[in-house]
């Protein structure tokens, strides 16, 4: 038993040190790394902005293999650190069962929903966002055939790409959108070369304004539609500056601020299912100096008719996710 | 040149070029900031200092002991079989489609079918490039490094494509039914209000590992076919000579290898994931030839540095959970390890055996390599 209690005694002496951070928040980032411009970076930022505000601190990890989701939950949940955040839907699973062993943590699930009474699922209508700069594309489009770029061919992915073809569809009937995807594998998310490769192929299809909704690939299809003088649409953050005058607005997906709010409403965060749409801030288009000159005022008239349309029922925008199925387009 | 004693060769030969790559690791910690001793601490108690650590060390040590004996059995017969990888993906898919689809009343019977599933899965992944060596001498090595990318997209397209439930983002299967999973060292070992290895992966397929280890031992060591295999991989024209088959042994060999390789998805597939998801080995087919290789392809060696690397793997995600000390750097030190252990072995045996040279009687001219094997 003595040797029992040298075990149970270090686990304790392990619990005491790491509970003096009490009830600062964790975030944990997926195996893209915190640095992967995009989602995860999303969540770093807004993390980051509350430490600057508040002056408090928070404990994160990088996760490197699949074994440690469930491990860097419950460490977090027993080290005292709430709430705990994660962003990305492959952590449903381990929050699924994880969660009901520390009810009194709050977790906080980004992109991914989890039933649990101490888990606040945030997830976002990309389609509606994606809709709002399909109507730009349709605008700013001089031939009258526009690009969808997808990073890894998933259902939330053709949820983005369905959202901008109806977008570009009511306002001009007459369009065509062509749409490809870079891949079926992770790796998608993360190769600008193909990017840019499909860029030139829609190009050469006529396409005079892209959308990359492809994570570390967009950066890619931006570029080459900047060196091909054709406007792009960037994703997920504020991409504008990136080729200031050749990106006509990008998609926001506001994860730095679901990131944010959680940290700042701390361990009392709402519980439940928080949809992010375009009615709450959570999806949006990105206005700047950088594509002021762009954004003409019948763009601006159109979107902001979009944006109350779709707040008050008139548009109904079509979730890709519902019924996996699109009306507007077929990948 | 005189051989070391043999437990110069086990133990000291490891024991120094771990010493070795603690100190070039303590450097490198050094140089980003960080105080070393805080972080061997941190990695030992982390690992090592609780039933917690325990529970995930046994876990990762457990995938490192099958694909280091699949690794160390391909060895014996001088076979270097590096598509551990792509042996253990397709384990995990034999493993999945014989938990999805037979509905299994008990874990047990499930284990039974799991194991013969992944074995005969990873066994036909390594009988192609096994029929290609003896029958048309492509080289070994070549095949299967490149059966590991044809495995990975070959799992790439069925999890996205038709193993995939409708409406799931995850490239994964759907979870496996209930009577499926395996019990695990939580479940084992905890009584009445204690609860030990409190949500940790390890699970009952540690003791399969360990089964695997005496099995392989007996087969290598205790069996006809064992010693055919070993004398096929001291000297093939020799072996030939004697009456023993190459094809038959390559054959045989690989696919032994293989299906060690495959069982290895009885751990993280059913044992802990609970369901295939896309890239489940994660490097485990690789760490299985350092594993092999420190192990000296010996199965209690195997034992040992699949339980070392283990160690690394914990104690490298208790520093990314409390320093930091960014992940890329944990990556560093686990490579520092098997870089000394495995690559730079020569590095610390040369001089060793000088001096167990000089230390004992004048050297009689012995002309035996210092390449034979630990004695069992």
């Amino acid at each position: 038993m003595t040797f029992m209690k040298t075990l149970l005694g270090a686990t304790a002496t392990l619990a005491m040190t790491a509970g003096a951070a009490l009830a600062d928040p964790a975030v944990i980032f997926d195996l893209g790394g915190k640095f992967d411009k995009s989602f995860n970076e999303s969540s770093f930022t807004g993390a980051q902005r509350w430490a600057e505000e508040t002056g408090g601190t928070f404990a994160e990890v990088e996760l490197q293999s699949d074994a440690q989701r469930e491990q860097a939950i419950r460490r977090f949940a027993e080290a005292g650190y709430n709430p705990v955040i994660m962003a990305g839907f492959s952590n449903q699973t381990a929050l699924e069962t994880a969660a009901p062993d520390y009810p009194d943590t709050t977790f906080v699930i980004i992109d991914a929903v989890v039933d649990q009474p101490n888990v606040r699922s945030v997830v976002f209508d990309e389609h509606e966002g994606s809709y709002l700069v399909g109507v730009m594309a349709a605008m700013a489009s001089e031939t009258g055939t526009v690009g969808f770029i997808g990073g890894m061919d998933i259902p939330l992915i053709r949820k983005f790409g369905c959202g901008y073809a109806q977008g570009v569809m009511d306002t001009n009937p007459d369009a065509t959108v062509v749409a490809n995807m870079t891949g079926t594998t992770p790796a998608a998310w993360n190769d600008p070369v193909r990017g840019s490769e499909l860029t030139q192929a829609q190009i050469s299809q006529g396409a005079d304004v892209v959308f990359a909704a492809a994570g570390g690939t967009g950066v890619g299809v931006l570029q080459t539609a900047a060196d091909e003088e054709i406007l792009s649409i960037g994703v997920d953050s504020n991409q504008n500056y990136l080729h200031p005058g050749l990106v006509l607005t990008s998609m926001l997906k506001r994860v730095d601020n679901a990131v944010y709010d959680a940290m700042m409403a701390g361990p009392e965060v709402e519980t439940g299912v928080n949809v992010m749409g375009v009615a709450n801030g959570g999806v949006g288009v990105a206005i700047d100096e950088n594509n002021e000159s762009l954004v003409t005022d019948e763009m601006m008239a159109a979107v902001e008719e979009a944006i109350a349309g779709i707040e008050d029922g008139s548009i109904e925008v079509h979730d890709y996710m519902s019924d996996e199925s699109c009306p507007a387009i077929s990948f | 040149m005189q051989k070391m004693p043999a437990w110069a060769e086990v133990v000291l030969v490891p024991l120094i070029s771990l010493i070795l790559a603690a100190l070039i690791s303590a450097i490198v910690i050094l140089a980003i900031g960080e105080n070393p001793w805080t972080a061997l601490k941190l990695m030992v108690d982390g690992a090592l200092g609780s039933t917690y650590g325990w529970g995930y060390t046994l876990y990762y040590a457990t995938n490192f002991v099958f694909t280091g004996l699949a690794v160390a059995v391909a060895y014996h017969a001088r076979l270097f079989n590096i598509g551990g990888e792509g042996q253990a993906a397709l384990g995990g898919l034999g493993v999945a489609l014989v938990c999805l689809y037979i509905p299994w009343p008990h874990w047990s019977l499930a284990l039974i079918g799991a194991t013969a599933g992944a074995a005969i899965a990873g066994a036909a992944w390594a009988a192609i490039p096994a029929f290609l060596q003896a029958k048309r001498g492509s080289h070994i090595v070549i095949t299967t490094i490149m059966f590991n990318f044809i495995a990975a997209a070959f799992l790439n397209y069925l999890l996205v494509g038709p193993l995939k439930p409708t409406g799931s983002m995850d490239p994964a299967t759907a979870g496996f039914p209930q009577t499926t999973f395996l019990p695990t060292f939580q479940d084992m070992f905890s009584f009445g209000e204690t609860v030990l290895f409190r949500g940790t992966p390890a699970n009952v397929t540690f003791f399969v590992a360990v089964a695997a280890c005496v099995l392989v031992w007996l087969i290598i060591w205790r069996t006809r076919l064992g010693y055919e295999i070993r004398a096929f991989g001291h000297s093939q024209p020799a072996a030939r000579y004697a009456g023993i088959g190459p094809t038959w042994i390559i054959m045989i060999t690989m696919l032994m290898s293989g299906g060690l390789a495959g069982l290895m998805a009885i751990n993280n597939v059913m044992g802990e994931a609970e369901r295939l998801i896309l890239n489940s080995v994660e490097g485990a087919g690789f760490i299985g030839i350092a594993v092999a290789l420190m192990g000296r392809s010996h199965p209690f060696g195997v034992l040992l540095a699949a339980i070392l690397f283990g160690f690394l793997y914990q104690g490298g995600a208790e520093l990314a959970f409390w320093t930091t000390i960014p992940r890329e750097l944990i990556v560093v030190i686990q490579a520092l390890v098997i870089l000394f252990t495995g690559a730079l072995d020569n590095m610390v045996r040369m001089p060793l055996e000088a001096i167990f040279g000089r230390l004992s009687r004048p050297p009689k001219p012995d002309r035996r390599s210092a390449q034979s094997e630990p004695s069992a």
